[in-house]
């Protein structure tokens, strides 16, 4: 393991941009999220439609893939960020967003159809319904599965090593070609990963615990 | 679809107001169309060339054996993951605590990082390991590995699912435990992981896209290397993309249809605690019936 120790600068950094590439974009995925949700429960059909699309698109394609079109594709249509970082962070948003917006949909689901009517019934127009009533129930509902959603991400942040931004997993790589020590460097990471999404997880079941909506 | 959050039949002035939201919502989505396709034809993308290469026989064939390849790999992975999944279930619900102990090691800690890491190493540490196979089976070996740690946990669920009262009976007419495992307890859990399990294959061949990064020839790095080759990368990945959503809405569509069946004849179907990263199992949450 004294690769590991040797290098743990090279880990901490990579860690920290890790960190900071899932935090950035759950922000904004949970922004795409909430907004596509309120589309797909809204009024609006045109609205709706839009939102469905989005996600039945975004939910069906590879990460990998959406990585590979928004960095090799879209250039040739002049869309081109300087920074692999930005980028990325636009790339891991709108596709976790879309999983975002499935379950705070799922957790609409869950609010009794009672509490609209009885917003409805105070007078409240669609977006006090929603903004006001709906979507803080829905919420506090969904709070383990967005959980798994936010460790999935720091997980799938890996994927922007497809553009060449060296994350936990790229620095991974580099070292164990430059260093020809497989294991100790992958399991390294390997650790260094667990030690980021147990935690999260930890801390997820404590939130739901807390907000759990008793009965 | 969910029915929208309005309560009863709107008024008049809220039905103008839906109305006015209507037509002001579709202009704007055909303008913002019409808007990306004037971006494409400035930059000379929409150029006939440029996509009339992806229906040229070689083109075509090409992709579609990097689907095929994509497929493959699918396939090979999921079988395995679903062994995988099955004995890591079972040691998870046993009796002997090492083997609980081992199976919940094993799953807390191959879905705890990316799977990019484990094909990484799968594919370029084993051989200096001395483990040399073809490629193919590396990225298999990778798949198979992490879906099945996610596997485990749906199979888990489906079977806690059942009424303790069906185990219960089995073993009081005289079966063994394992009898009971599998002649009454895995037919009826089966039927309700049906759904969940569709649900992660499709993860799972999302996932074979990984292949990519150890050189796989799969759907995308095929259509990387047209669009390299033929100068148009943009059309032939944006067809990539197509061709993944076209194959992954075909199972969703079949995981739902099992998903309806299964809720009308049965009841419920299984919600995964923690769920697989792509919480198809969200969809399936009991409430559905508003």
């Amino acid at each position: 393991m004294d690769v590991v120790f040797d290098n743990l600068d090279r880990f901490a950094a990579g860690m920290g941009t890790t960190v900071s590439l899932t935090v950035l974009s759950w922000l904004g995925a949970f922004v795409i999220g909430v907004v596509v949700a309120s589309l797909r429960v809204g009024p609006i059909l045109p609205l709706r439609g839009v939102g469905t699309v989005y996600v039945e698109a975004i939910r069906n394609c590879p990460l990998t893939v959406l990585f590979a079109v928004f960095f090799f594709g879209f250039p040739s249509i002049g869309i081109l960020f300087e920074s692999n970082f930005i980028s990325s962070v636009i790339v891991l948003s709108v596709y976790t967003g879309a999983f975002v917006a499935e379950t705070v949909r799922a957790g609409v689901n869950t609010v009794a159809p009672g509490q609209v009517e009885a917003a409805r019934s105070l007078g409240l127009g669609f977006s006090q319904v929603l903004g006001l009533v709906v979507l803080p129930q829905a919420l506090r509902s969904v709070v383990g599965p967005l959980g798994s959603l936010f460790s999935a991400l720091i997980r799938n942040s890996s994927i922007a090593y497809t553009i060449g931004l060296v994350e936990l997993t790229g620095t991974a790589q580099q070292l164990s070609v430059s260093t020809a020590q497989f294991v100790a460097v992958f399991a390294g990471a390997a650790l260094a990963y667990l030690a980021l999404t147990l935690p999260a997880g930890a801390v997820v079941g404590v939130i739901e615990r807390r907000v759990a909506i008793k009965r | 679809m969910t029915a929208a959050l309005v309560g009863d039949e709107l008024g008049p002035r809220g039905r103008r107001r839906v109305m006015i939201g209507s037509v002001v919502a579709a202009v704007g989505s055909v303008a913002l169309v019409v808007v990306a396709l004037r971006r494409f034809a400035a930059r000379g993308q929409l150029d006939a060339e440029l996509w009339s290469i992806l229906i040229e026989p070689g083109v075509v064939r090409f992709f579609l054996g990097g689907l095929a390849n994509t497929l493959k790999a699918a396939a090979a992975g999921m079988v395995g993951a679903v062994a995988i999944g099955a004995v890591m279930a079972l040691g998870r619900l046993s009796r002997r605590r090492p083997l609980r102990w081992l199976a919940g090691l094993y799953v807390e800690f191959f879905r705890g990082f990316p799977l990019l890491l484990l094909i990484l190493f799968s594919a370029y540490g084993l051989p200096r390991l001395g483990i040399r196979w073809p490629l193919f089976w590396y990225l298999v070996l990778g798949l198979a590995v992490y879906n099945g740690a996610v596997l485990a946990e749906i199979f888990r669920a489906g079977i806690l699912s059942l009424d303790r009262g069906q185990s219960e009976a089995a073993l009081t007419v005289g079966l063994t435990e394992g009898q009971s495992m599998r002649l009454v307890v895995l037919p009826q859990a089966l039927r309700r992981m049906a759904p969940a399990i569709v649900g992660q294959l499709i993860v799972l061949l999302k996932d074979t896209s990984i292949g990519y990064f150890v050189q796989y020839p799969e759907l995308l790095r095929r259509a990387q290397s047209t669009g390299t080759f033929d100068g148009n990368t943009l059309q032939a990945l944006l067809a990539a993309a197509a061709l993944y959503i076209a194959v992954n809405l075909i199972l969703s569509r079949v995981a739902r249809r099992l998903e309806v069946r299964q809720r009308r004849r049965y009841g419920g179907t299984i919600q995964v605690a923690g769920g697989p990263e792509d919480l198809v199992a969200v969809e399936t949450a009991p409430d559905r019936s508003r």
